[in-house]
């Protein structure tokens, strides 16, 4: 990948020394934030060490973009204090918007621009001039495999291209941290995979990265720690490993014939599985550590009881899970979006 | 200071490139006009009774007309700043070291170039289909700079009106049930002595009203009472209030 290396500088050796010394790249304590009635972040407490990728997981509405737009200067707190590369986000507000990247949910481009004026404008807007930012830009273009596409309008973009696009434009600056809100969501499985490769070159680099996401295959794959915030509170922090001990092991989803029979299914299964088993519809769930012979197990004891099974499967821990596992609830609540649109 | 001049000409630029890719909108500032000058003079203007001063309806009509066409210019900030706090634009704007008042100062700026266009437009359509200047070359060059600062006015009122309103489409109908009754009860299309008393009330304390005038003892030489420095009071007052309150709400804006 030679395309590459016109930005294997990464960080400036001078924007480095900002996070000089065992400081935090972003250090988060008692941060709340309320809208009217609505506490979005309730004593939100995070840090983050320098050249490490942070996971903020949580459902739609748990409060991960109002504690992205705090960390970014885009939004004050209401109390708490948020130091990011060592500047607090109200008091040097100004200096700390030279040190970050934004890539937000939405591609936050011109799609009346093209890609490459696109990326100037943002480098002359950091104070470079015309020359410097076009030099930047074209860079950029080639880094993110624009190039060809450089001078059509970003209308014409794919949603793959344009939040390459968008990543390119957080990056002018080479800032040292660099925060992407849900940066996959609503991208093809293979924009996906080229956005995830394109964070971890970004993280080898030396760059600290705060990436909110509701995924958590994609936290999983990118963040060496992770925090799972709920209606605006930490509910679970440690590495995607530790996190999956918390949640349990992979889930045992049996689909029965005859819903009468859940409960007889969910005794019958209760002394293989490491919690209660749960009936929900037709089907009856268990956590279970992967072994050998545990579906086959599973459908001796069912056909030994008279139960009769549909369809079995074993599935990795889903975020439902871990917030089943964590909170009670699951994930996704209808009542969860009030936070996003305040 | 000089962070706020280098940033407000980068995003006025910018929005004025994104005009030439928006052809659309560009036929807004010139050919909608036109086409309203020619319905007025030629489906009204047989109607409507001038006073005795003004040759015909088209000297009374075109200072009013373009009066009427400067403030709407601005609705392409309203639409355009919208569409930005949708498309998550204003975040990254507010997430950048740029100077705070340079997306909205910038944004306002493109319009007066949009506005200088649309009245050039209009004045051309006006000289051929027979109206004449009765004036001195200042007074000509006053009275477009009268127009200008009037319409960077409006496009400060229309910035607010951008960043306050759900959706773009909010924005253009509320703009109009703002902008059109305020155009139409002035002297802009007919004299002010036909309305009923009511309305002739508040036609005489409506600011289009004064600069209306003002344009018309500018350009053909009516006669000006308070009108022409009253019109510069009024504009350079929108202006100060307008500005602070749209600035402030864009320190604010929520964005997505």
């Amino acid at each position: 990948m030679t395309t590459k290396a016109t930005d294997r500088a990464g960080v400036d050796p001078g924007e480095r020394d900002g996070l000089a010394g065992s400081e935090a790249a972003i250090k988060v304590s008692g941060l709340t934030k309320s809208f009217g009635q609505v506490r979005a972040l309730d004593g939100v407490d995070l840090e983050v060490a320098p050249g490490t990728v942070l996971g903020l997981l949580g459902p739609n509405g748990a409060g991960k973009t109002t504690a992205v737009r705090v960390m970014t200067t885009l939004l004050k707190p209401d109390a708490g204090e948020v130091r990011v590369a060592g500047l607090d986000v109200v008091h040097d507000a100004a200096k700390l918007r030279e040190r970050i990247g934004l890539a937000g949910q939405y591609a936050a481009i011109d799609e009346n621009l093209t890609g490459q004026e696109n990326l100037v404008m943002v480098g002359r807007l950091y104070g470079m001039t015309r020359a410097a930012a076009t030099t930047r830009a074209t860079e950029l273009l080639v880094r993110f495999e624009l190039t060809d596409a450089a001078k059509r309008p970003a209308k014409t973009y794919s949603g793959g291209m344009r939040r390459r696009l968008d990543l390119g434009a957080a990056l002018v600056a080479k800032p040292p941290v660099l925060f992407l809100d849900e940066p996959t969501t609503g991208l093809d499985p293979r924009s996906r995979l080229s956005v995830w490769t394109t964070i971890e070159e970004l993280v080898a680099e030396g760059r600290t990265v705060l990436l909110s996401t509701q995924y958590l295959d994609e936290a999983d794959r990118l963040a060496d720690t992770i925090v799972v915030i709920d209606k605006g509170r930490v509910i679970a922090r440690g590495t995607p490993d530790e996190l999956k001990d918390r949640v349990g092991g992979e889930r045992l989803e049996v689909r029965l014939t005859d819903v009468a029979q859940a409960p007889v299914a969910a005794r019958t299964l209760a002394p293989i599985s490491d919690e209660p088993p749960v009936v929900e519809l037709d089907a009856v769930k268990l956590t279970v550590r992967r072994r050998s012979g545990i579906i086959v197990e599973a459908v001796r004891r069912l056909d030994e009881a008279g139960v009769g099974v549909d369809d079995i499967a074993l599935r990795r821990p889903t975020l439902d899970d871990v917030f089943l596992a964590l909170t009670g609830h699951a994930a996704e609540e209808p009542d969860g979006e009030q936070e996003e649109a305040a | 200071m000089s962070r706020l001049v280098t940033d407000t000409m980068i995003v006025a630029e910018r929005n004025l490139v994104r005009l030439t890719r928006a052809p659309d909108l560009l036929l807004a500032f010139t050919v909608q006009p036109v086409m309203f000058v020619l319905l007025f003079v030629y489906v009204f203007g047989g109607a409507i009774v001038v006073p005795d001063f003004y040759e015909d309806y088209t000297a009374f009509l075109l200072p009013g007309i373009i009066v009427q066409n400067i403030a709407f210019g601005g609705f392409v900030t309203a639409l355009g700043l919208n569409e930005d706090l949708h498309k998550g634009l204003i975040d990254r704007f507010r997430s950048l070291p740029m100077a705070r008042a340079a997306v909205l100062a910038g944004r306002t700026l493109a319009d007066v170039a949009t506005n200088t266009l649309s009245v050039l437009v209009l004045l051309v359509t006006g000289l051929i289909i027979g109206f004449s200047f009765n004036a001195s070359i200042v007074e000509i060059l006053v009275g477009l700079g009268l127009l200008l600062l009037f319409g960077y006015a409006f496009s400060w009122v229309f910035a607010l009106l951008g960043l306050i309103v759900s959706s773009p489409e909010a924005a253009n109908s509320l703009g109009f049930i703002a902008v059109f009754p305020l155009t139409f009860i002035s002297s802009a299309f007919v004299p002010v002595e036909s309305m009923p008393a009511a309305l002739q009330w508040f036609a005489q304390i409506n600011p289009f009203t004064i600069v209306v005038d003002a344009m018309r003892a500018l350009w053909v030489g009516a006669p000006a009472g308070n009108s022409i420095w009253e019109a510069f009071v009024w504009s350079i007052a929108l202006i100060a209030v307008f500005a602070p309150l749209a600035v402030a709400k864009y320190r604010r804006a929520a964005g997505n």
